[in-house]
């Protein structure tokens, strides 16, 4: 298969010489007018207060095993159709839970955690799981790339990936297939000065009164002051990411 | 010499290459066409047989180096005439694995993104880095051994593409080794692991292309030289299997950890069956029966180990990837939970067709450019030892 060693090192130069101006070209055009576009982006979200730690209180003594309401208000909301397969996003779910050694029962709506030290942003190769000054942990449509490994990451199976062209969004949640997403904390209703979550509003609207959302860093908020004086609970605390979710009763 | 049939061949192989890669890009334009509802991953399974196939080609990229640095960092000189191919072999295979991680991406038109903008406490984003860095020592160690005025650099490229690449397997490992949310990674282990898994992995790939260059060039590995490079992979695979065998005791003492590896070594069903049939038996126990037999194996023999610790390796990667995915997220550690989401569950998976050939078209891939570089760059191993075939 071999020439003379000289022949076969001046082949050799000549076709690299070709290849490596052939891919520079290739990868460089394309890769300069891409830089522009991915530059153009637009800025990450300004104006979050670093004061406020956004969370809620769950009082699972409140809530009702089967009850959905949260979860529909939720999906509702953000523009999810109604999930029913394992490929559908849902950024909320109920999660009925049984002691093992007592039997003793619970319903547990799950949502992300928005925790204050989160392993989706710490994994997140780009920079597009980001946590903002008040303590919301969000995805940057504009950056993720749909690598999931924030996926792999999240102790709490928070997050949804977009299996399929998507119809029907609202104007204020903008989502899109490739990327992955999960609960916002109703970050368009904050940013509009709402102070309900939607699914903080369903729980009370429906009279359960089990979905508590407020400022835990205002000592004065019913939140705050509830956290006080209840037992609560962080999911998985041991890994210490120190959710912005607590659960009473469980 | 380019004979008329070697020529022919060539493009034979070219076009097979070709064609398989084509329709693994096929299979990718169609999962970016209609999203990854098309492929047997949902939202408790993220990562599925292209991320198998990936991983798989980076860490054999990683370890197909093996040759090299025995002959110019260790000096051994049975393996230099072998260093040229093996970085080739590395540079085909990075390709080839990259090329799947990047289609498999739910935007993989946003690559530009991942080239722009780095978190740089994310172990993918090291990797990014890895990855390209990789290629380009790789490059420039292979410049130094093909221009003759820059011989003398060759050693300390072979010393630098040693280091990089233990880095960057360590790196690989860590993807899994950081994640704390689930029972089957969060272990260091898994770095150590990683580097001598892909040693095993990188010399089979390396032992079965160097046969199938043989044989259609109608030479004959030296046999002393045969014996050595199968022992080596014996000590590899031994190797491999105790660290994996550690990994697995480790966590049956952990009590905590008790349900999943009961998951995963006997009530799981299909990982289970691959962990013990497809990994530990036919591609650990068989190949080093094969290998380190006291009678030196013959060409087959070797073919066959080789090839086998390639099936083991898939088999160990899906158990991995796939099965440490399948296991239910501990939320509520002493509960049994239930949910509409899969929660309490084992999840369950069946990779689809697109998933198949997107793999198969990153091997394609590596295996188009691997052929392309070895015709035209001339990568066949020249031994001073009788070779032609009696």
């Amino acid at each position: 298969m071999s020439d003379s060693p000289k022949r076969a090192d001046g082949g050799r130069r000549a076709w690299l010489g070709a290849a490596a101006a052939g891919v520079a070209g290739v990868v460089l055009a394309p890769g300069v007018r891409l830089i522009e576009v991915a530059r153009a982006a637009p800025a990450k979200t300004a104006g979050a207060d670093p004061a406020v730690r956004w969370g809620l209180l769950i009082d699972t003594t409140k809530c009702a095993p089967g009850c959905e309401d949260c979860v529909r208000a939720c999906h509702a909301e953000n523009g999810l159709a109604p999930p029913t397969r394992p490929t559908d996003a849902r950024w909320m779910r109920k999660v009925e839970i049984k002691e093992m050694k007592t039997g003793r029962q619970a319903s547990v709506p799950v949502m992300c955690q928005h925790c204050a030290e989160p392993p989706c942003v710490d994994v997140c190769p780009t920079g597009a799981s980001f946590k903002r000054a008040d303590g919301i942990v969000l995805v940057d449509r504009h950056r993720c790339i749909g690598c999931r490994y924030c996926m792999m990451a999240c102790p709490y199976k928070a997050r949804s990936f977009v299996h399929e062209p998507l119809a029907g969004q609202k104007p204020e949640v903008p989502r899109g297939k490739g990327c992955v997403e999960g609960c916002t904390l109703c970050v368009h209703r904050l940013d509009r000065g709402q102070a309900l979550t939607a699914c903080a509003e369903a729980c009370t609207r429906a009279g359960h009164g089990a979905i508590l959302f407020g400022d835990l860093n205002d000592p004065a908020s019913e939140i705050a002051r509830r956290v006080r004086e209840l037992q609560s609970t962080q999911l998985r605390a041991d890994l210490k990411l120190d959710p912005g979710v607590r659960y009473h009763g469980i | 010499m380019k004979t008329i049939a070697a020529t022919r061949n060539f493009w034979l192989l070219v076009a097979v290459g070709g064609l398989v890669t084509a329709v693994g890009l096929g299979a990718a334009h169609q999962m970016e066409l209609h999203g990854h509802v098309i492929t047997g991953m949902d939202n408790s399974i993220v990562w599925g047989l292209p991320h198998v196939f990936a991983i798989f080609m980076i860490v054999a990229a990683s370890g197909v180096l093996n040759v090299a640095s025995i002959g110019s960092v260790f000096g051994q000189p049975a393996y230099k005439p072998r260093a040229p191919l093996s970085g080739l072999l590395c540079l085909a295979l990075l390709a080839g694995g990259l090329m799947v991680l990047m289609l498999d991406l739910g935007r993989p038109e946003r690559v530009i993104v991942a080239a722009t903008h780095y978190n740089l406490k994310s172990v993918f984003a090291w990797n990014v880095l890895l990855y390209s860095g990789m290629a380009a020592v790789v490059v420039v160690y292979l410049w130094t051994m093909f221009e003759r005025r820059y011989k003398a650099w060759s050693r300390p490229a072979g010393m630098a593409v040693l280091l990089w690449r233990f880095v960057l397997t360590t790196g690989t490992g860590l993807i899994f080794g950081f994640l704390v949310a689930r029972q089957a990674y969060q272990s260091a282990l898994l770095a150590p692991l990683f580097i001598v898994m892909s040693f095993a992995w990188g010399l089979a790939v390396f032992l079965v292309v160097q046969a199938a260059m043989y044989r259609w060039n109608d030479r004959r590995l030296p046999p002393e030289l045969q014996h050595r490079l199968a022992r080596l992979l014996g000590i590899f695979i031994a190797a491999s299997l105790y660290l994996v065998a550690v990994y697995h005791l480790t966590n049956l003492y952990f009590e905590r950890q008790a349900g999943f590896e009961a998951f995963i070594l006997r009530d799981g069903g299909v990982f289970p069956l691959l962990f013990w049939g497809g990994y530990v038996l036919l591609g650990s126990v068989l190949p080093m029966a094969l290998l380190l037999h006291p009678r030196p194996p013959g060409e087959a023999a070797v073919l066959a180990a080789a090839l086998l610790v390639v099936a083991g390796a898939f088999a160990w990667l899906f158990v991995f990837i796939v099965g440490g995915q399948a296991y239910p997220l501990d939320i509520f550690p002493g509960h049994v939970a239930s949910s509409a989401f899969g929660d309490g569950q084992v999840a369950t998976y069946r990779p689809t067709a697109p998933e198949w050939l997107l793999g198969l078209g990153g091997l394609g891939a590596a295996f188009l450019l691997t052929t392309i570089g070895v015709r035209v760059l001339d990568f066949m191993p020249q031994d001073d030892l009788p070779t032609a075939r009696p």
